[in-house]
């Protein structure tokens, strides 16, 4: 599957400044190994012991992962995996 | 035959027009029809004694009824007199009401001539004019701008979010706006604080807004807060607000706000703001997600820059302030759809919105199915914030 993964601000610093990668996987935790194999800072800055960190959300296509079955969640093709973390500013 | 179409200057040629004053003598004297052929919220915000209201779109087919003699006397009006000539010249032309005609002006003639016009109850003169572009609005009308002028809100914040949003709210004539900043003016808030202005530099925000949104609306009643909302102070500040605004610029602040505003039932339109990016959504307790549901724990410091560290387009900040004072327009008149359950991410270097669902998490500990009510002991007592934030668990 081909997915897009969108990368909010405050971790671009460790993408080389992309906001939006392409990578192919059947699950969450595929297209997202996919990413930290591309940029292997973002898997510090998101993961430990191999899940996720708690303050991260990661939503398919508008549906939270964390309701449905976390990174074993099934992707289609073309579907947009967004990467969220809590923003404070004001 | 007449068309909508037809020049209006035409229209008037064909047709007797009547000053106010003649029409409401001949009302009175000579048993003339008066007929209102505008729309039921314009009758609402001002009608005049005696006039019957038939909308332009039904006075064909009411006519006969209402005059069931052609050579009856019939006195059109409307707002301004376009609308009411266009039904003269119908009634003439095509029903063979001889005697129709428009009162040339309309409602505004007539108020303007100094005749009788019953005006709605509960907005003065000046009110009804300054707020005529919401009541003009069937949606809102006078009920709904009522509401606003009968509402209290409350900013957190009065930065880069809540500068635009209290002063759309002030203009907007929400009645009561409380705004809560322990901070001054600075230099560098200029870029994007529309309510504050040079002048002010080192003078305190909520003075500042309160200067600013005096001059705007002086229907609206502004009350300084100009403290850091604390575990001590929070319940007391935010019990006298029906709606809350969060445009702080600390997590403390904001886990805070939504663990107190959950306790006291209070809707929460929280945006957030950094770089290019920002993110709103609407928390009303128990009927959708808290702030807790949707990020139950904050990121650790070196993820979460502030605007300060990381810098912050002035506009998108703006865009996302006006987004917040929308939702809270909708809340306080009860209007549309508000965004609980929803999380709305504005990226305006791609101009894209992007819509996430938000679900209620029935493990949240602050509004979760195993979140007891919390006994009237407990209120007011809350964890340290601060220390949370920073990584220690709550408690420790």
């Amino acid at each position: 599957m081909s997915v897009t993964v969108k990368i909010p601000a405050q971790l671009r610093s460790v993408t080389d400044g992309e906001g939006e990668i392409e990578v192919d996987g059947a699950t969450v935790g595929e297209a997202l190994d996919a990413v930290f194999n591309q940029h292997d800072d973002l898997r510090e800055r998101i993961t430990e012991d191999g899940g996720l960190r708690r303050f991260v959300n990661v939503y398919v296509s508008g549906e939270d992962i964390r309701f449905q079955d976390g990174l074993g969640t099934q992707l289609q093709d073309g579907d947009e995996v967004t990467i969220l973390p809590a923003v404070a500013g004001g | 035959m007449a068309t909508v179409a037809e020049p209006i200057e035409l229209v008037k040629n064909r047709i007797e027009e009547v000053d106010p004053a003649s029409a409401q003598r001949e009302v009175e004297s000579d048993g003339a029809l008066l007929i209102d052929v505008r729309e039921p919220h314009e009758w609402d915000e001002a009608h005049v004694a005696g006039a019957k209201l038939v909308p332009l779109a039904t006075v064909a087919e009411r006519i006969t009824e209402l005059a069931p003699d052609r050579a009856q006397r019939v006195l059109l009006f409307c707002r301004v007199g376009n609308r009411s000539a266009r039904a003269a010249d119908s009634l003439r032309g095509e029903l063979g009401y001889e005697n129709a005609a428009s009162v040339a002006g309309g409602i505004e003639a007539w108020r303007s001539a100094g005749l009788q016009v019953i005006e709605a109850e509960g907005l003065t003169p000046e009110q009804r004019m300054r707020y005529s572009r919401h009541t003009l609005l069937p949606e809102v009308g006078i009920d709904g701008q009522l509401k606003l002028l009968d509402s209290k809100v409350l900013l957190i914040g009065a930065g880069g979010l809540g500068a635009p949003s209290a002063f759309y709210l002030a203009a907007a004539g929400v009645g009561t706006l409380g705004l809560v900043d322990d901070d001054v003016v600075d230099e560098s808030n200029l870029q994007r604080q529309v309510i504050h202005n040079t002048e002010r530099v080192g003078m305190p925000k909520t003075e500042s807004a309160r200067l600013s949104i005096q001059a705007l609306n002086p229907d609206v009643k502004v009350v300084e807060h100009p403290t850091r909302l604390g575990p001590d102070n929070i319940l007391e500040i935010i019990d006298q607000y029906d709606i809350l605004v969060d445009g702080a610029d600390n997590f403390p602040t904001r886990y805070l706000l939504n663990d107190a505003a959950v306790r006291l039932r209070k809707p929460v339109v929280s945006a957030s703001i950094l770089a290019f990016d920002g993110q709103v959504s609407t928390f009303v307790p128990y009927e959708g997600p808290c702030y807790r549901c949707l990020y139950p724990v904050p990121p650790p410091p070196e993820m979460a820059p502030s605007c300060g560290a990381a810098g912050v387009l002035g506009v998108m900040a703006g865009v996302m302030g006006l987004l917040q004072a929308n939702e809270v327009i909708k809340l306080a008149a009860g209007l549309g759809e508000p965004l609980v359950g929803r999380l709305l991410l504005y990226d305006s270097l791609g101009t894209r919105f992007t819509e996430l669902k938000v679900k209620r998490d029935p493990d949240c500990p602050i509004c979760g199915a195993a979140a007891a009510e919390i006994p009237e002991s407990e209120m007011g007592k809350f964890p340290d914030y601060e220390a949370f934030c920073a990584g220690v668990p709550v408690g420790a």
